[in-house]
């Protein structure tokens, strides 16, 4: 029998809820506040879904997940299915699901979307991913082992999806990683509560199983040079996914008063070293009651709702431009004004004045206003003249943006943009033979989606550079007609590589 | 793949020990003036430790360590031969540069002894002429004599009680080589804080460049999280990836030193506890091991 054709009308026409902890019980506790949809929930998101014709949500994603694919698939109930769809394309559904601004990507073209609310595409990639990992699936296909041998520098987004591709195209890959555990942002920086280090954690173990080696405590460019890695340790290729991370300070007086840190720091020390733990875990943290963080991306939401939840009486967001220029996902704004942050627009800070003990004990702001828009587009914000105050404040936190880590300038040829970030070509590849670079340490602080969809391409191009073809891109001479053939060979290939049909 | 195990192990006081870890591409990267970071467990926090020595061909380094907090109190109880770090990462930091001065005063005070000890030595073998200064409490608190003199052309230990060598701070044994030797390109100065500080106030005078390696509090040590920020200058620099070397007469000192007192309540009540858990086990259980007793 055939489906009744769906239309704006027929499909559900609200969004389907996502269960969440209520802002009381989770300013408390580091669960998730997102819990997760259950089968039903998604099953009835799924439907509204118009499966329409140009598909502008594929369009609309950094990495062109086939999202209409995925979607069509859960409602045939065909999880597993759904799973391998996503991967295809993008490795991490549990993570991006989770922190995808998909309110500017996916969602925010979605065709149903212009006439109800959008199609919850986030919560079902999260779905779908958390599924495979309690399912225990993965998408390992057949790996031709090949003679390559490929590094990657950092194990963040960028570096797990660069790493995934090679491994896949049959190289041996070992990611380096300076701290003690992998994963980079999604450890240090995202907290538990948006992306549990447990579901890093599995993503990685499934990394592990496509015959990735990771190697923690490595800190490239000191312990050995990214030209050493390329001569005297044999790797023909380099990926440097070192993020970005030098944190940015404004230059304020009192910056250097105790309880004034980089966000950065804050997150480090609360996920990575689980100071909220402390004494079981050793590293220090003493939170302050009266948080002032400067800054509305998502990094100074998570570093608001991280110093509710370890005893915060009072957490200011300080930005000195209003809530619609705030550069966080909505969702996360959304729940740090649930959670009771309290948001301070148009302000912008002076100074920091200390106590007898050296430590930070308040700031002194002034009001701002919106004039001409600059540079980026969006409208400066000036001072009010006149609108001076003091508010008492025991810890501040920066959440101002970062710049390039100085790290690989200083031991490497690798060359700079005037900004200090590592100069790339369209395809990735840096000015030493066979190093590419992609996601923070190229473009500055971006998402995690846009970080792997960098891993992504610079695999391409690596690939390319090694001579590897994928199985996908075959090239039959029926293909090609005779101005691409020379002496019966296709013009478009470029090597003596073998070619494996899977 | 490292497993950071502990090789050697000394005490050279009731206080400070030295630990030789295996790290053979540690030992090969290290150079004068690198540190690296240290987790004792995996719950532990990360510290910065100068490396003070590395042997190329035994593939392993040396740190020399006080035991000032939980941390490296803990250490000095657990860290025997054969145990093993939960994580040690480096070579970090600028190495120091060896440049070419002819004649170097390099001073090391108390723990800092250790760390200058591969400077010195390295600039012996650069061809300079190597006046060492090395300050103590007193005779008891002494080590590394024996390999001071071995790549010093002078040797000026200093006591605070005068057990040994002159009695006096090394901002003396620093002024006797001044009136002695009136050609001194440069002075190189590792110590606490206030140490350092008296150093770069002592050469300031004469115009006399002088090196200091910087101990603000360090969490990652790859220049991410600005922890170990300090004032150079007019500039705020970090640490761990723009130093730790840094012109002396430039250094902001009291800044550095506030910062350093920031988690004193937290290192505090940690010490506390970890000495009230180790009380209570070796209460119930007679058999778990005391802290060590002082020796050589």
């Amino acid at each position: 029998m055939a489906r009744k054709k769906k239309t704006i009308r027929t499909i559900p026409q609200a969004r389907t809820a996502m269960p969440e902890q209520s802002p009381e019980a989770r300013v408390t506790n580091f669960d998730e506040v997102a819990c997760g949809y259950r089968l039903e929930d998604a099953l009835v998101e799924a439907e509204r879904c118009l499966d329409c014709a140009d598909q502008p949500c594929a369009k609309g994603c950094p990495v062109g997940i086939d999202i209409p694919g995925f979607i069509m698939k859960m409602t045939a109930k065909n999880f597993h299915g759904a799973y391998d769809t996503i991967t295809d394309t993008n490795l991490l559904p549990s993570v991006c699901g989770r922190v995808c601004p998909q309110e500017s990507q996916c969602e925010g073209v979605c065709t149903v979307g212009e006439t109800l609310e959008p199609v919850a595409i986030g919560r079902l990639e999260r779905f779908v991913g958390d599924m495979a990992i309690a399912e225990g699936w993965t998408n390992i296909p057949y790996i031709e082992p090949t003679r390559f041998k490929v590094a990657v520098v950092g194990s963040g987004p960028a570096g797990m999806a660069c790493a995934a591709d090679m491994a896949k195209a049959g190289c041996a890959v070992t990611v380096y990683e300076a701290f003690h555990e992998p994963g980079g942002v999604l450890k240090y920086g995202i907290p538990d509560f948006r992306l549990p280090n447990s579901v890093v954690d599995v993503e990685i173990e499934k990394l592990t199983r496509l015959g990735i080696t990771f190697e923690c405590n490595t800190l490239v460019g000191r312990l050995f040079t990214i030209e050493q890695m390329l001569s005297e340790m044999g790797f023909h290729a380099v990926f440097v996914g070192t993020g970005a991370g030098y944190p940015s300070f404004m230059g304020i007086p009192g910056e250097s008063l105790g309880g004034v840190l980089s966000a950065n720091e804050w997150l480090t020390r609360c996920n990575l070293m689980r100071g909220r733990d402390f004494p079981t875990y050793d590293t220090p943290l003493q939170p302050g009651k009266r948080v002032a963080v400067i800054g509305a991306g998502n990094t100074a939401m998570d570093a608001m709702r991280v110093s509710l939840r370890v005893g915060a009486e009072k957490v200011y967001c300080i930005y000195r431009r209003s809530a619609a220029e705030a550069p966080a996902r909505a969702e996360e704004i959304h729940h740090a004004q649930e959670e009771g942050i309290d948001f301070q627009w148009l302000t912008s800070p002076l100074e920091l004045l200390g106590d007898s003990g050296n430590n930070v004990r308040a700031m002194r702001c002034e009001r701002m206003e919106l004039g001409e828009p600059d540079a980026s587009g969006r409208r400066r914000p000036v001072p009010v003249p006149g609108s001076e105050f003091e508010f008492e404040t025991d810890m501040v936190v920066f959440a101002i943006g970062t710049n390039a880590n100085p790290i690989l300038g200083q031991t490497s040829g690798l060359k700079l943009d005037k900004r200090g970030y590592i100069a790339t070509d369209e395809n990735l590849a840096t000015s030493i033979a066979g190093v590419y670079a992609g996601g923070d340490i190229v473009t500055g602080a971006a998402t995690v989606i846009q970080a792997m969809g960098a891993g992504r391409k610079a695999a391409r191009a690596m690939k390319a550079y090694l001579g590897l073809r994928d199985t996908d891109s075959v090239y039959l001479p029926k293909d090609t007609d005779a101005a691409g053939r020379l002496f019966g060979i296709d013009r478009r290939e470029r090597n003596f590589a073998r070619v494996h049909l899977a | 793949m490292p497993d950071f195990e502990i090789v050697t192990r000394a005490d050279l006081s009731d206080v400070t020990y030295l630990l030789e870890i295996r790290h053979p591409l540690l030992a090969k990267a290290a150079r004068p003036g690198q540190f690296v970071i240290v987790m004792e467990t995996a719950h532990g926090e990360r510290i910065p430790l100068t490396i003070a020595d590395f042997d190329r061909a035994k593939g392993t380094i040396t740190l020399v360590i006080q035991a000032v907090g939980k941390t490296t109190r803990e250490m000095q109880q657990n860290c025997r031969v054969g145990t093993r770090l939960h994580a040690v990462v480096g070579p970090m930091g600028i190495p120091s540069h060896i440049g070419e001065a002819k004649k170097v005063v390099c001073v090391g005070g108390g723990l800092g002894v250790a760390p200058i000890y591969p400077q010195a030595r390295a600039y012996k073998e650069s061809g300079a002429y190597v006046i060492g200064v090395l300050g103590f409490r007193n005779k008891a608190l002494m080590f590394w004599e024996d390999k001071f003199r071995a790549c010093c052309d002078e040797l000026i230990v200093c006591t605070d009680d005068g057990s040994a060598g002159i009695k006096g701070l090394v901002t003396e044994g620093i002024r006797q080589a001044i009136a002695k030797h009136p050609d001194i390109d440069e002075v190189v100065a590792i110590g606490p804080p206030i140490m350092m500080k008296g150093c770069a106030e002592a050469t300031r005078p004469h115009g006399i460049r002088t090196m200091v390696s910087l101990n603000p509090v360090m969490v990652d040590g790859t220049g991410m999280c600005g922890g170990c920020r300090v004032k150079i200058g007019e500039q705020v620099k970090f640490a761990c990836v723009d130093g730790p070397d840094f012109d002396g007469h430039q250094v902001d000192f009291d800044d550095l030193m506030a910062r350093l007192g920031r988690y004193k309540p937290t290192e505090k009540s940690a010490m506390e506890a970890w000495q009230e858990s180790c009380r209570i086990r070796s209460a119930t259980d007679p058999a778990s091991a005391a802290p060590p007793a002082p020796g050589r």
